[in-house]
């Protein structure tokens, strides 16, 4: 089989169980945009244009409360800002490419798809077919959204709600780190970033918790990086 | 709503995805900055994973009998011993089930 397929092939698989939750999430979004009368097309319309869960629906429940558009459009500024570091991230292993590659890989990049290529990439620096995992994985994301997204419109609500099936986005992205458990400075990390979170969660405004929690949690990794060099 | 407004939220969320990897040449980044970088999971995960795990519907902090908390910790010891994902997920996604179906009813 071609090199290029079966690096594509491999983001597809990596990918796929992470998308269990995908699927009654953009079901709930799809449910959400309808609900709120946008109609069929503008709740599609959002899934392809923005194509990120958390910043469409942001957007429709500020845009239902009333909220102006400068106050929408910073609100899926910073609930986007992490993308900034995760760009940062695969800078190293994307820089080589075409521009139009560069465009198509980041319109695809959600969370998901960058924590399976970026372990992928770690483990395949000199591989330079390599960002065909990338492709692979975002597709794969891109097109269970837009299925789920359809079905919500469609079908409404399937999910039964009390099965918690909104827990498992939760348990996705802790599965995605199992790698850290077993480091000391990556568990104080965590810890950082998830109690600023939580205690940022009600009181940071525009929803920027997480970029918060994120920054702040760099700031220790990074004294934690400082003060490991300083040893040696 | 108007399309604009979705069109522009397209472009920010768009431009915060490619600006670094446009921007970033290679070898740009000292094995400083690389070692500071491999932390973004972890800095950024716990940040999505938290609040909804130990805040309840209110936002208020929820400690006693939370289901998400045990299932999430069983979760983790999984996580910890099979260093699988889809076990882990699956672990959680049980656990939680089974408390929220059986124990707590």
């Amino acid at each position: 089989m071609n090199n290029r397929l079966k690096i594509l092939i491999k983001g597809i698989i990596d990918v796929s169980p992470l998308m269990i939750p995908v699927v009654p999430f953009g079901i709930i979004y799809g449910v959400i945009g309808m609900d709120l009368g946008i109609g069929p097309y503008m709740t599609l319309g959002l899934s392809i244009i923005i194509f990120g869960g958390a910043s469409q629906i942001v957007l429709l429940q500020l845009f239902s409360g009333g909220a102006s558009s400068l106050v929408i459009l910073s609100s899926v500024g910073a609930v986007n800002a992490r993308h900034v570091l995760y760009g940062a991230v695969l800078s190293e292993h994307l820089s080589g490419l075409k521009l139009s590659w560069k465009i198509i890989l980041s319109y695809v990049m959600t969370d998901q798809a960058f924590a399976v290529s970026n372990n992928y990439f770690k483990d395949n620096n000199k591989n330079n077919s390599q960002h065909y995992h990338l492709l692979g994985s975002g597709f794969t994301c891109w097109t269970i959204w837009q299925i789920s997204t359809i079905l919500g419109i469609v079908l409404g609500s399937v999910i039964p709600e009390k099965l918690g099936l909104s827990f498992t986005i939760s348990l996705t992205f802790l599965a995605l780190l199992i790698g850290d458990f077993r480091k000391f400075k990556n568990i104080i990390v965590m810890l950082v970033s998830g109690v600023v979170a939580t205690i940022g969660y009600n009181i940071i405004p525009f929803k920027a918790y997480i970029i918060v929690a994120a920054l702040s949690a760099l700031t220790v990794a990074t004294l934690l990086t400082l003060i490991n060099l300083k040893k040696k | 709503m108007h399309w604009s407004l979705i069109i522009y939220a397209g472009v920010i969320t768009f431009v915060t995805r490619f600006s670094m990897i446009f921007l970033l040449k290679k070898d740009i980044l000292n094995d400083r900055a690389k070692k500071i970088l491999s932390f973004v999971p972890a800095a950024i995960f716990p940040a999505i994973i938290f609040p909804p795990i130990f805040l309840d519907t209110e936002g208020f902090l929820d400690l006693e009998n939370n289901p998400k908390v045990l299932a999430a910790i069983f979760a983790i010891i999984i996580g910890f011993f099979s260093k699988n994902i889809i076990f882990t997920i699956f672990a959680g996604l049980m656990s939680y089930w089974f408390l929220i179906f059986v124990y707590y009813q």
